[in-house]
């Protein structure tokens, strides 16, 4: 664990760069986390992260690429094409979660 | 609205050109034999790798319309289902066996066959059902799940997955 600034913010982050503390997370940070890995966020991108953040404030787990579509209403092609490759692992990154533990 | 040089930014490989393709052969048409190479070819998925599946032999039931969603799960001759040896084949023993296997699967909200053929084939899987099967089954491209990327001899398969590193489940 390590700390680190985004966005003017001192944050805790992991040894990859995700966030480990869900209440240092706002908008502004996830804004910049988009920024550095090439995501432009868009009100589609922000729905996603929206339901992520939701999701994992009732669950205690961030939500899998199937969750986020059978739950959340974003559907798998979408995903890929907002989140190009990774899906799971750059939206968690984006909402400050860490990445999801299901495997579908 | 910049991140500070300091800042460790994970990386998701964007800028590495990778050919990573992965091909799995789908041998098997029991339940529990359909879902490695779904699950497995779903994380790859996730990761960014090519897959392609080739269904084949008793993997054809899996996408044969009318098999596909009802696929068993025997604990005849499995040791791992822990099951004394005597009373699995007792008559009912596989479909309480499939009932249990599927209300698993449910819990942990795994799809059934088909949903998770759609699934993969949304997240950009080529799915491939086998030439000869589907001859030994008498079956054409009507009787097989709409996503299905074509039917392709075994040559074919090969020589589409080049390079690729191949799953034989």
């Amino acid at each position: 664990m390590a700390t680190t600034t985004i966005n003017g913010k001192e944050v805790v982050v992991d040894d990859e760069g995700f966030m480990t503390e869900y209440d240092q997370w706002d908008k502004e940070i996830g804004s910049a986390l988009a920024t550095a890995i090439g995501v432009d966020m868009t009100d589609d991108h922000w729905k996603v992260i929206d339901f992520l953040r939701e999701d994992f404030k009732v669950k205690g787990e961030t939500p899998t690429i199937r969750r986020v579509s059978t739950a959340g209403g974003v559907d798998t092609k979408t995903l890929f094409q907002l989140f190009p490759k990774k899906p799971a692992k750059k939206m968690s990154y984006i909402a400050g979660l860490p990445k999801p533990h299901g495997c579908v | 609205m910049t991140a500070t040089a300091d800042m460790v930014v994970p990386s998701f490989d964007d800028d590495v050109e990778t050919d990573r393709t992965l091909a799995i052969i789908c041998s098997k048409g029991s339940l529990d034999m359909a879902y490695p190479g779904l699950i497995l070819g779903n994380a790859a998925l996730g990761e960014g790798v090519d897959v392609h599946l080739f269904f084949t032999f008793w993997g054809f039931d899996m996408i044969t319309k009318g098999r596909m969603e009802h696929l068993k799960f025997s604990p005849v001759g499995n040791p791992a289902a822990h099951m004394p040896a005597a009373l699995a084949p007792l008559p009912g023993m596989t479909s309480m066996a499939t009932h249990m296997m599927n209300k698993s699967l449910d819990e942990l909200d795994i799809p059934p066959v088909p949903e998770f053929l759609e699934l993969l084939k949304a997240s950009g899987a080529k799915l491939w059902a086998c030439r000869l099967s589907a001859d030994m089954n008498h079956v054409d491209e009507s009787d097989l799940f709409d996503g299905l990327d074509g039917i392709i001899n075994a040559s074919d398969f090969i020589e589409l997955t080049e390079g690729a590193q191949l799953l034989f489940i």
